[in-house]
């Protein structure tokens, strides 16, 4: 079972590609906010997320994920099912 | 701060849209003339978006039904069927609607939106999981979430993506509802529900299928995608409206699960609201009455959609992929697509405008809706107004070379 600190660096990988030049992803970094995703990039991001660490977040969980950290901590739980 | 001020985005987009003269979104119809044909800014004008598939808006029998229940029956139920009691009239709706599909079962709601709110909610609960196309209708999303099950979303018409979600949901998708269209409103393009079926039935889950574009439309009784994909058996409920073929308002939901009965004494957009006006129920009888003894409106329907479909890709247009009644031309960006729609309706054809985050992937939109009860002459001069369009874009390129950017696809 994959621990919320084994998640976090490849979420950083996966969220890579999905900002600009140079920024530093932290815990902290709210993603719709600060990444300045549209709902379209979003689903983007989503998608390459669910199939890294093959789960499916729920429709149902999105409004209570803000930040990078949030996002790992959802991960987390689905992993453990 | 106020509740109000979060109306304030809204007002700019509104603002950004009236300055160009017209609001695409909150136009009147000042006279409707025909299914086909509508008068707006004093201007006879040729209607290509209005789902009006098989132009029966007009039709004297569905008239003179409606006319005849209004004197005999009033003008309203004043309340819900579990209330009020049913009208024979409703029951003999859904005897219709039922036998129309050859099934046992069948409910009738007020609007074709309230039968997915009804049907889905009641399906599918808390513990329970829905999997909906991501590209589903509104009506789907609310629905889903009334019932408060937990709803994961599949790529659009993906079934390799949907199984991959199935096979994550291990022995939880025997209480998996799958929730897919048969024909998608925006693009035109349909399911492809014999793997669906297939990919269903391996996981046990179950599969409802919204017919609102595809009834009247597709199957060799109009019954939809479902009968002509021949899997009708395996589709455990359709849903579908009688707002777009069938000319009137209302929804229904049928299946062969008996089971299916008791959603009447659980659905809250069932119960807590008005039944069906009287009028509206016997239109939507006698229309179905038409479209079972005329199958040759959808013979006509897809001669006229194929008529358009050649005109629009030959004037250069990119279109959704699939040749049908929905045909939508991509246009690169909100502003080139405001200013065609506006030249259209200045030369007396209305269209559809659609524009994110109403659409799939961003896309921008000029809808058009084919009906059996257009003419020749009218696709004729649909065609060449979109051929006209050449002049909008302001770069003065024709639209030969109208390409959507590269983010597209
Ligand atoms: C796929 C789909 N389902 C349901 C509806 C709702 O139907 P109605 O307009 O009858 O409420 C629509 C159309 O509006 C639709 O496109």
């Amino acid at each position: 079972m994959m621990s919320y600190s084994e998640i976090l660096p490849q979420l950083f990988d996966t969220l890579k590609p999905f900002t600009k030049q140079g920024f530093r992803l932290k815990e902290q970094t709210e993603l719709v906010a600060e990444l300045g995703l549209d709902s379209l990039q979003v689903m983007q991001v989503l998608l390459k997320i669910e199939d890294h660490f093959d789960i499916s977040i729920p429709l149902n969980n999105l409004p209570n994920i803000r930040t990078v950290k949030d996002l790992g901590e959802e991960i987390e739980k689905l992993l453990k099912g | 701060m106020s509740l109000f001020d979060k109306f304030l985005p809204i007002q700019e987009a509104r603002n950004e849209l009236l300055k160009s003269g017209v609001n695409p979104f909150h136009i009147t119809v000042e006279k409707i003339i025909s299914p086909t044909e509508a008068i707006f800014n004093g201007r006879k004008t040729i209607l290509v978006g209005t789902n009006n598939y098989l132009g029966l808006t007009f039709h004297p029998d569905s008239i003179l039904a409606g006319q005849q229940a209004l004197a005999q029956e009033g003008t309203g139920t004043t309340g819900s069927r579990m209330a009020n009691g049913s009208f024979a009239s409703h029951k003999e709706l859904e005897k219709a609607i039922a036998d129309f599909y050859g099934a046992p079962y069948a409910i009738v709601f007020s609007t074709g939106y309230q039968a997915n709110l009804g049907v889905l909610s009641a399906l599918a609960g808390p513990g329970d999981t829905i999997l909906i196309d991501g590209d589903s209708h509104a009506s789907i999303y609310d629905g889903c979430r009334l019932g408060g099950a937990e709803i994961i979303r599949f790529k659009h018409n993906d079934v390799t993506d949907l199984e991959k979600r199935l096979r994550r949901l291990g022995d939880r998708s025997y209480r998996t509802l799958i929730v897919v269209e048969g024909i998608y409103s925006m693009l035109g393009d349909r399911a492809p529900l014999a793997e669906i079926v297939e990919v269903k039935k391996r996981h046990g889950a179950t599969l409802i299928v919204d017919e609102a574009h595809s009834l009247g439309v597709l199957g060799q009784h109009g019954r939809g995608l479902a009968e002509e994909t021949g899997v009708e058996q395996d589709v455990d409920c359709i849903v579908g409206t009688f707002s777009k073929s069938l000319g009137s308002t209302g929804g229904f939901g049928i299946s062969f699960h008996p089971e299916f009965e008791l959603i009447r004494y659980t659905s809250r957009p069932y119960i807590f609201t008005a039944s069906p006006c009287p009028s509206v129920v016997a239109s939507t009888r006698a229309t179905i009455r038409v479209i079972q003894a005329h199958p040759e409106l959808r013979q006509q329907l897809w001669t006229n959609s194929r008529h358009l479909y050649e005109g629009l890709t030959k004037s250069g247009y990119i279109l959704g992929a699939e040749v049908g009644p929905i045909i939508a031309a991509m246009i690169p960006n909100k502003e080139l697509a405001l200013a065609m729609w506006q030249q259209l309706l200045e030369n007396g054809i209305y269209v559809n405008l659609m524009i994110p985050p109403a659409t799939p992937n961003g896309e921008c939109l000029l809808r058009c809706s084919v009906s059996a009860a257009h003419t020749q002459k009218q696709i004729e001069k649909i065609i060449s107004a979109f051929a006209d369009l050449s002049h909008v874009t302001q770069t003065s390129i024709s639209p030969a070379h109208v390409q959507p950017d590269a983010t597209l696809n």
